[in-house]
């Protein structure tokens, strides 16, 4: 029961990052692409928890702590950049 | 098996990154595809075990060269051409 | 004790991994970049604060860490979308045509 489970949240989290990268591929404009790029890094954090959990190493965790960080500051610059103001 | 079919769609999504950064219009669409590359190389890193390597690789090639690219790009904004 | 804890767990899990892919479906659906920014971040933090939860109570000693990530989230996500969608309000991003309420602007005429 709890395999069938995480298989079918590893299946929904698979698609989440088809769409994203959907979007990645058509965004109009540079900022659509951003918009994309922060979705799948957030959703890179729950694959990587996910993936801790099926291997059973807390250690993996530590890579989600530092996309965590990442995410924000990755956005924060590319703003500025497309702010003009960098 | 789980980790195997997330390990293909890794992969897939690897490829239409990279030709994202091939293909697409204009370097900042270029440079966030690189950075969608490094992530998902990360990820791939983290299932073949080796944690060690996928934290430098987020550290390094989705966050730092990412940041260090569009500095420079915002430096040389007025000499662009393509 | 223990199966039910991991069955919740696994349960929230799916659930949260559900609200990942509805974010993933609003970016796709939704008709210019502020609609795209209010579906990709509300539900993408809600999904991943779900997920984190529901990874706790599998493997309750990973706890601290985990809650230390759903804070980061929960913290970071919204400053990063309120940065980018100024920045691209700043920089005259189009807005669909059934986009009509622009308070931002209003503020700003006023």
């Amino acid at each position: 029961m709890v395999e069938l489970l995480l298989s079918l949240a590893a299946l929904l989290i698979g698609v989440a990052l088809l769409f994203a990268l959907y979007r990645f591929v058509r965004g109009p404009s540079p900022a659509d692409r951003v918009v994309a790029f922060d979705v799948m890094t957030i959703i890179a954090v729950t694959a990587i928890a996910l993936i801790a959990l099926l291997e059973g190493r807390g250690i993996y965790l530590d890579v989600a702590l530092v996309y965590a960080l990442l995410s924000f500051l990755g956005v924060i610059v590319i703003a500025r950049y497309l702010e003009r103001g960098l | 098996m789980i980790l195997t079919g997330m390990t293909l769609l890794l992969c897939l999504v690897m490829i239409g990154a990279a030709l994202v950064a091939i293909l697409g219009k204009g370097l900042a669409v270029a440079i966030l595809a690189t950075g969608l590359v490094s992530l998902v190389a990360s990820l791939l890193f983290l299932i073949l075990a080796a944690p060690d390597v996928a934290m430098t690789e987020a550290a390094i090639g989705s966050g730092l060269t990412t940041f260090l690219f569009f500095f420079v790009l915002g430096r040389v904004r007025g000499g662009e051409h393509d | 004790m223990a199966a039910l804890l991991e069955l919740t767990g696994a349960m929230l899990l799916v659930v949260g991994a559900f609200f990942l892919l509805l974010g993933g479906l609003g970016l796709v659906r939704m008709p210019d970049l502020f609609n795209r920014i209010q579906a990709g971040t509300k539900t993408t933090t809600l999904g991943t604060v779900l997920s984190l939860l529901g990874v706790a109570l599998m493997e309750p000693q990973w706890g601290w860490k985990l809650l230390l990530i759903a804070l980061f989230i929960l913290f970071t996500n919204p400053i990063s979308a309120q940065v980018l969608a100024r920045s691209a309000h700043r920089t005259g991003e189009a807005k669909s045509c059934k986009t009509v309420v622009d308070r931002l602007e209003e503020d700003q005429q006023a």
